[in-house]
């Protein structure tokens, strides 16, 4: 196991490399020029002369690939530059705002599981029956509503009209609920759906009949049978839906007015300051890449026969 | 996710309230309902202009934010527009962003995935390769960093879109032409001596036709989700525009006293991804029973 665990962390370095050449490389070879945006953003009339000087002092005119190779090495050592716009470092002020977004989508995350997987279960032992369809039509809204349109119509029924909940920032518990429900409500809605056929299809396996022929009760079929195998793709769909908790994050944080990284996000990328656009995009992909990791290890541990094939016994 | 036929053999005449609430799901008719109302978006697209009450665009300070009534169906807006109007013109805007991004994902993921199953070997790999970073991007992120590159506007929403989505499909024409590729008809007709590219474009492409309109039909509702979340943060179709996340941004500072100005482009932006959503449920069903459940990205 912990060879696995090695071997799929290494293959990280090769996967963010990637994602920072690519995103390197289209935001040099892009249509816009970028010693053009930093003097906009500072406010100095571009002339020949001044374009001349910034291309010198950004390094514009050198080979692309130095270019990349001169940025890496700043990388490596957490310095991602300036940003055009507040000239300050860019890494304090991304982390600055990083927490915050974290634990929103740490808690959609939450949320999504701790929902999902009671109502995928419930959905599967009643089978064809109204808790069933009431998944079903449950499911049918989560993957066709707006996430922001669903956070407005939370804040009109909780806050504007019952008063219950804050409408906007951070606090406690309370200011989290709405927020955390908007951007989960797809992903559990999809996740109860695969739960419930995952166990479906496992519960038509021979050893779940065989179970069920030794006359265990059928809680424990249920638990130690279905349940073990049903888990398998519902895990490996987890790793997508951090990807859409992670947009759904930056779009539903600017109608609560969340402090979190999407806002800081939008500005930089209203006024394309690149050094920040560069740096919130490869955190997001790494932040991404983590999560997966993650699911790669618990897939692992719940499926022996990844874990042994990965250790080399046959 | 609807399983047809099962739910006809369990129908029960001792049915619960709630299982007849809900029972219209797993149904046939609401994939009437979902075709209904995509013919009524396509009407509205294509006639917007002639159907409309008002233009969508008028700005009239002295009608500002009235509730419904027979001049201004749903009423108007803060800037006095007609609100349904506006309605009308986002459906073009909408549809039509999502009609040119599909056909660029479509293009790009048979030419590159198609390339990349038929011509094998190194180019193979590189091309997977690329579609692998590609990946390994959240969609929504993607399409910011593009449009921090390429600025906000409705072409550049189409390229963000299509450029955040194509791998899905690029890598789906790969496999179904690498599963084909040593078929009989295919060394038949290689035999007879047909060209590279006419044994793509009649045989191997044919193929994988089932399987893009799936995923394409599955895929509309989705990308009119992101056309509206980035529009509604400002970074996608430009304000004056009628489109519905426009319209919702618009309308977020008059949440607590026209709360109606929201509602109306959210219900019609969900309505129509559930019509479309439906739709591609359906389709599935139909064409290919294979492919359930596991595409969400």
């Amino acid at each position: 196991m912990a060879g696995f665990i090695l071997r799929r962390v290494l293959l990280l370095l090769p996967m963010l490399l990637g994602a920072s050449l690519v995103v390197f490389l289209m935001l040099r070879l892009g249509p816009s020029d970028p010693a053009m945006d930093y003097l906009r953003l500072s406010k100095v009339p571009p002339t020949p002369q001044a374009l001349e000087d910034a291309r010198m002092m950004l390094g514009l005119d050198r080979p692309i690939m130095t270019q990349y190779l001169d940025w890496l090495g700043k990388a490596v050592r957490l310095d991602f530059g300036t940003s055009y716009a507040t000239r300050r470092p860019v890494l304090p002020d991304l982390l600055h705002f990083l927490p915050a977004t974290l634990q929103l989508a740490g808690v959609a995350l939450a949320l999504t599981i701790g929902l999902s997987v009671p109502l995928g279960i419930w959905a599967a032992r009643y089978r064809e029956r109204w808790p069933d369809h009431l998944v079903r039509l449950i499911a049918f809204i989560g993957v066709s509503m707006p996430n922001f349109w669903l956070g407005f119509l939370l804040v009109l029924l909780f806050s504007v009209h019952l008063g219950w909940l804050p409408a906007m920032g951070r606090g406690g518990l309370a200011h989290l609920v709405m927020p955390a429900l908007a951007i989960s409500f797809m992903s559990l809605a999809i996740n109860a759906r695969l739960l419930r056929a995952s166990m479906l299809e496992a519960a038509g396996q021979p050893h779940v009949r065989y179970a069920r022929l030794r006359g265990l009760p059928e809680r424990r079929v249920e638990h130690a049978h279905v349940l073990r195998n049903a888990w398998l793709p519902v895990i490996t769909a987890m790793g997508m839906h951090v990807g859409e908790m992670i947009g759904g994050t930056l779009i539903i944080e600017s109608i609560f007015g969340w402090p979190g990284v999407g806002r800081y996000a939008v500005s930089a990328i209203l006024n394309r300051d690149y050094p920040v656009i560069q740096c919130f995009t490869l955190a997001m992909v790494a932040i991404f890449m983590l999560c997966n990791l993650v699911v790669d290890i618990v897939y692992a541990l719940a499926d022996p026969r990844i874990r042994l094939s990965a250790e080399g016994v046959e | 996710m609807t399983d047809l036929p099962l739910h006809r053999s369990s129908e029960r005449p001792s049915r619960r309230f709630l299982s007849r609430l809900a029972a219209p799901f797993a149904g046939r008719w609401p994939v009437r309902i979902a075709l209904a109302v995509v013919a009524l978006l396509l009407v509205a697209a294509v006639a917007g202009p002639w159907i409309s009450p008002h233009d969508p665009d008028a700005i009239d300070l002295t009608q500002r934010l009235r509730g419904a009534d027979a001049v201004h169906w749903l009423g108007t807006d803060h800037l006095g527009r007609d609100i349904l109007s506006r309605l009308i013109a986002g459906v073009r805007v909408s549809l039509g962003v999502v009609a040119l991004t599909l056909a660029l994902i479509l293009v790009l993921g048979i030419v590159v995935g198609g390339a990349s199953g038929f011509i094998g070997g190194r180019t193979d790999q590189l091309i997977m390769r690329v579609t692998d970073v590609f990946l390994t991007f959240p969609t929504l992120v993607l399409a910011l960093f593009m449009i921090g590159m390429l600025g906000t506007g409705l072409v550049n929403v189409v390229i963000a879109i299509a450029l955040s989505h194509w791998a899905w499909y690029a890598r789906i024409v790969r496999g179904i032409v690498l599963s084909l590729r040593h078929r009989d008809y295919l060394l038949a007709a290689r035999l007879a001596g047909a060209s590279r590219l006419r044994i793509f474009a009649a045989h191997l492409l044919p193929a994988t036709l089932s399987q893009l309109l799936v995923l394409a039909t599955l895929d509309i509702g989705h990308m009119m989700l992101h056309v509206s979340g980035l529009s509604f943060l400002g970074l996608g179709v430009a304000p004056p525009t009628a489109e519905w996340g426009v319209m919702i941004g618009d309308a977020r500072q008059f949440v607590w006293t026209a709360p109606l100005l929201i509602f109306w482009p959210g219900l019609a932006l969900f309505v129509s991804v559930m019509a479309f959503n439906i739709l591609g449920d359906a389709l599935r069903d139909r064409l290919d029973p294979h492919l359930r459940a596991d595409h969400c990205h």
